[in-house]
């Protein structure tokens, strides 16, 4: 995993310091660092990605702590975990289009509500999306950074048991919330911790989420780099892998600083709990109250602003103020259909490819611990988590001068190879803990009637294991489904996937292409989270223990 | 600079490259073209400009046995950074680019730095229709083409409004700002450097500023505070009461068309006289919508297709190219009904088939005729719109 990120990132550092054969520059100069640091926007840019970064890893973090604290085991925490998972499948930037829509001044809510309530026949003139302060922003990024959390919280939970330490709580006189904080948060924060710096370090450097909803005078530092990187005077592209760079030590530094927040709070946290105070039931009422509405705006926010892109793919005229289009069409199926097949097809070969080796890569590790019996250390974990936590900005366009020089570009081998790098950590994260967690004795029973280690694995452990085995290829396949940058820089723009096509149509903001292609891009990310869903069910009707 | 693409040539033989095809010799090209496969890299953000360059790939695959594949860019650079990295990697025989829809900085930059094939543009068949006289073909923003990219699409600047809410649009820079003060939040235009916010600017400096020889020189420092101060102080009074006040702005025409379908704004600027036309036709924009041009005439250029140093396919690219200039593939072309950009050719010098098939095009509800479209003002030399976009980011770009 480190070897393409850190091969990528040296790409990045050589033209930062005026190295650049290409462009006829080969020396060492700190041009392209002046040019960066007498950018005006810099300081906010900068912060922005900052505040945009905290704030909406903090917001997603106790969201989902919320939830998990007041619900966890309960009917509604069924109901919830239902509702959130499609938000999961659903692009980046699908997600973000529809919140837009959603939310805008001349958006859908505001439709909805004018003229009778509102008496508005213009739309009114506030900064509701693009907000300086990036809180549209923020918000895109909670409603789909809170499913992955409780995903990844959810199947920590098992091996944090999570259910009789609550238990145990409770018995000593602790409030349902309380006690999960004291007393299961503890035991579950080592195993969230990497995913949560996931988050972080992705809110902080995202690009098509901000590009859509985020501030533009000035950007985050992100979407600045991506502009410069794109800049017809190639000159830019040093100044790029400077803002690249500067963009990795303000993801380090913010890491950092969490981290220290972290040993702050835990030990305040344990001063709290062994202080053995216990919250009024008001406080226990209220805070399980608010966890309820956080989840459902959430899940709404995403599952209307699908709603809207799904109404524009058959709209006729749709002008403001109406709530609905003026005429309904399937013109715009008609005109994108036909052309789908192909970009469907390779979106769908590519995930699976590197969805699978991802899986056996994953389940071999397990494995291997499994019979040796041995966890490897925080180092490995880190290793993996390396292509989540480096900016894709820094390393993508070093990673594909890489492969060009290797002559490895261009097909979708090549592409299934570089999606691997971010699918990988995901198909990890998801299967680890269910493999851990499984009971050994189960092993020691197959091995008495006989099986040999192969044939417990396949006889005993894979048909138990079937449930999260296609969870985790859910997860897997939604990632590689969504990846743009690595499928266009790697692809050379040859292989058109579901993804390229919606992000190069967006870029035209069509509202009724947006809606076709991000629908049939979140369908396809979507499907296997079906079959992660409905598979054990029908596989195991008779075995319903296994249905996990 | 014929001489540069010589040098080039002579480069790739001393490589061991494979002979470049010699546009001079047609029968040969279209013999070596059959059975390429074309890459071609061209901006894919509207429905109708994709559904033409597809008949096109149908057309050239039926008549000359070329391949051709649309790859979808959503940003011309993305193309022009793929076949930088290719060259710094060597890649010198079959780079992923084989024909590349381009102008201005993309263009120049470009040229500057040795990534195209040529001179080819010049000896295509149907170059002989190509009205050289009254167009800018040979330049591109002052850059002279040298046969290193073949004309494809005219635009020009246009303004469009929504007649039902604002009846009486503004006819000169000037007067824009007086309409914003009376209608303000009901104007915007794309952040620079988007290609047509850079093109609001460039219109603006130069009917603000009277148009002065030195906007086709390269940059002189004396001349460009004096010229630009109007610009700028015509831009303080506007910013304000445009969309939002200026705190955000729109990132691409084809938002700032969406904020006049969603009735956010009343007058928007264009770089394609039948935008308007087409959106009324797919259900973007009402009825209501008109286009128009301002008085003291605007700009207008020409975009072009290039084919990069290291394609594979250069035969297949010129005999695409050449099926672009051809009579009928400008014709449909310059149909609002299927996309509506403005013909490279001369059409009354054209057989008279050929110019009929253009008589024949209707111009749709809310489009502009030709003959309407006014004066056309030349483009600035390159080197204006760099240092203005640098200046407009200082000022307005992260003021507020």
């Amino acid at each position: 995993m480190l070897g393409p990120v850190a091969a990528g990132l040296a790409g990045a550092v050589g033209p930062a310091f005026g190295w650049a054969p290409e462009l006829g520059a080969a020396g060492v100069s700190l041009e392209a660092w002046r040019t960066l640091f007498g950018w005006p926007g810099l300081a906010r840019a900068a912060g922005l990605s900052l505040s945009v970064g905290v704030l909406a890893t903090g917001v997603s973090l106790a969201i989902t702590l919320l939830i998990c604290a007041g619900w966890q085991g309960t009917r509604v925490w069924r109901w919830v975990e239902r509702g959130l998972s499609p938000i999961l499948a659903m692009p980046h930037a699908a997600a973000a289009f529809g919140l837009a829509f959603l939310i805008a001044p001349s958006g859908w809510a505001v439709r909805a509500a004018s003229p009778w309530l509102t008496g508005w026949e213009t739309p009114p003139d506030v900064l509701v999306v693009q907000d300086p302060l990036g809180l549209a922003l923020v918000a895109g990024l909670v409603a789909k950074e809170v499913p992955f959390l409780l995903l990844m919280t959810l199947a920590a939970s098992a091996q944090a048991e999570a259910g009789r330490t609550l238990l145990v709580a409770r018995a000593l006189g602790q409030g349902r919330v309380s006690g999960w904080l004291k007393a299961v948060l503890p035991r579950l924060w080592p195993q969230i911790r990497l995913p949560v710096y996931a988050v972080l370090a992705y809110s902080m450097s995202v690009v098509d989420v901000a590009a859509i909803l985020g501030p533009n005078a000035p950007p985050t530092l992100a979407v600045r780099i991506v502009g410069w990187m794109n800049d017809p005077d190639l000159s830019w592209r040093a100044v790029a892998a400077a803002g690249a760079l500067l963009q990795l030590g303000l993801v380090v530094g913010a890491l950092a600083a969490w981290r220290i927040g972290e040993d702050l709070v835990g030990r305040l946290g344990r001063r709290w709990a062994e202080g053995g105070s216990r919250w009024p039931a008001a406080a226990e009422g209220a805070a399980r109250g608010a966890g309820l509405p956080a989840a459902a705006v959430t899940a709404a926010a995403a599952g209307f602003g699908l709603a809207g892109l799904a109404v524009w793919s058959f709209a006729g005229l749709w002008t403001f103020p109406d709530a609905l289009p003026d005429g309904w069409t399937l013109r715009s199926w008609a005109r994108h259909g036909p052309g789908m097949a192909g970009p469907a097809l390779a979106t769908l070969g590519i995930a699976l490819a590197a969805t699978l080796v991802a899986l056996g890569l994953a389940a071999a590790c397990l494995e291997t611990e499994f019979r040796r019996g041995r966890r490897p250390g925080a180092g490995a974990l880190w290793l993996l988590y390396v292509p989540l936590i480096v900016p894709q900005v820094a390393f993508l366009p070093g990673l594909q001068r890489l492969a060009l020089a290797a002559g490895l570009e261009g097909g979708w081998a090549s592409i299934a190879a570089a999606h691997l790098v971010f699918v990988l950590p995901y198909v990890f994260l998801s299967l680890s803990d269910p493999w851990r967690a499984w009971d050994r004795r189960w092993a020691t029973a197959g091995a008495a009637l006989g099986a040999s280690g192969w044939g417990v694995l396949w006889r005993v452990r894979a048909p138990m294991m079937l449930a999260p085995l296609l969870t985790a290829f859910a997860v897997g396949f939604a990632v590689s489904v969504g990846q743009y940058l690595p499928t266009l820089l790697i692809g050379g723009g040859r292989v058109p996937t579901l993804t390229t096509e919606a992000v190069a149509l967006a870029s035209g903001g069509d509202r009724r292409a947006i809606g076709v292609w991000a629908l049939a891009q979140a369908g396809a990310a979507a499907a296997p989270f079906l079959l992660a869903a409905l598979g054990p069910r029908l596989i195991w009707r008779n075995r319903r223990a296994l249905v996990g | 600079m014929r001489l540069f693409g010589w040098v080039a040539a002579l480069a790739f033989a001393a490589g061991g490259a494979a002979a470049d095809p010699d546009p001079a010799d047609w029968d040969a090209v279209l013999e070596e073209a059959r059975g390429q496969t074309v890459w071609w890299h061209a901006w894919g953000g509207s429905v109708r400009i994709n559904d033409y360059i597809a008949w096109s790939a149908r057309e050239v695959e039926d008549r000359f046995g070329v391949r051709v594949e649309h790859v979808k860019l959503s940003d011309t650079a993305e193309a022009v950074s793929r076949v930088a990295a290719e060259k710094a990697a060597g890649e010198a025989e079959d780079g992923a680019v084989d024909l590349l829809w381009i102008n201005g900085e993309n263009f120049a930059a470009m040229k500057e730095a040795g990534l195209l094939f040529g001179p080819w543009a010049e000896d295509l068949p149907n170059w002989r229709f190509v009205d050289v006289e009254n167009k800018p073909v040979r330049t591109d923003f002052t850059v002279p083409t040298e046969g290193l990219e073949a004309p494809w699409a005219t635009a020009q600047v246009v303004f469009y409004h929504d007649a039902a809410r604002a009846p009486q649009p503004p006819r000169a820079m000037a007067a824009l700002a007086e309409w914003a003060e009376a209608n303000p939040g009901r104007f915007a235009y794309p952040q620079p450097p988007d290609f047509l916010g850079s093109t609001f600017l460039k219109q603006a400096l130069v009917e603000l500023s009277g148009g002065p020889e030195a906007l086709y020189r390269p940059l002189d420092e004396a001349d460009y505070e004096a010229v630009t101060a109007p610009l700028w102080a015509w831009l303080d009074r506007l910013t304000p009461n445009l969309w939002r006040g200026g705190r955000a702005y729109p990132q691409s025409g084809p938002r700032l068309k969406q904020l006049m379908a969603d009735g956010e704004i009343d007058l928007a600027v264009s770089f394609d006289p039948n935008e308007a036309a087409s959106a009324v036709a797919n259900f973007e924009l009402p009825e209501t919508v008109r286009t128009y041009v301002l008085d003291g005439g605007t700009l207008g250029n020409v975009s072009f297709v290039a084919i990069p140093f290291n394609s594979g396919s250069k035969a297949g690219a010129m005999v695409l190219a050449d099926f672009l200039l051809s009579p009928e593939a400008q014709a449909r072309k310059a149909d609002p009904a299927v996309w509506g950009a403005g013909t490279v050719l001369d059409v009354e010098a054209l057989p008279d088939e050929a110019r009929a098939r253009f008589e024949a095009i209707e111009v749709g509800v809310g489009g502009i005729p030709p003959e309407d479209l006014g004066e056309i003002l030349p483009e600035p030399h390159p080197s204006w719109m760099t240092r203005l976009e640098e200046d407009w980011q200082a000022r307005f770009g992260v003021s507020r």
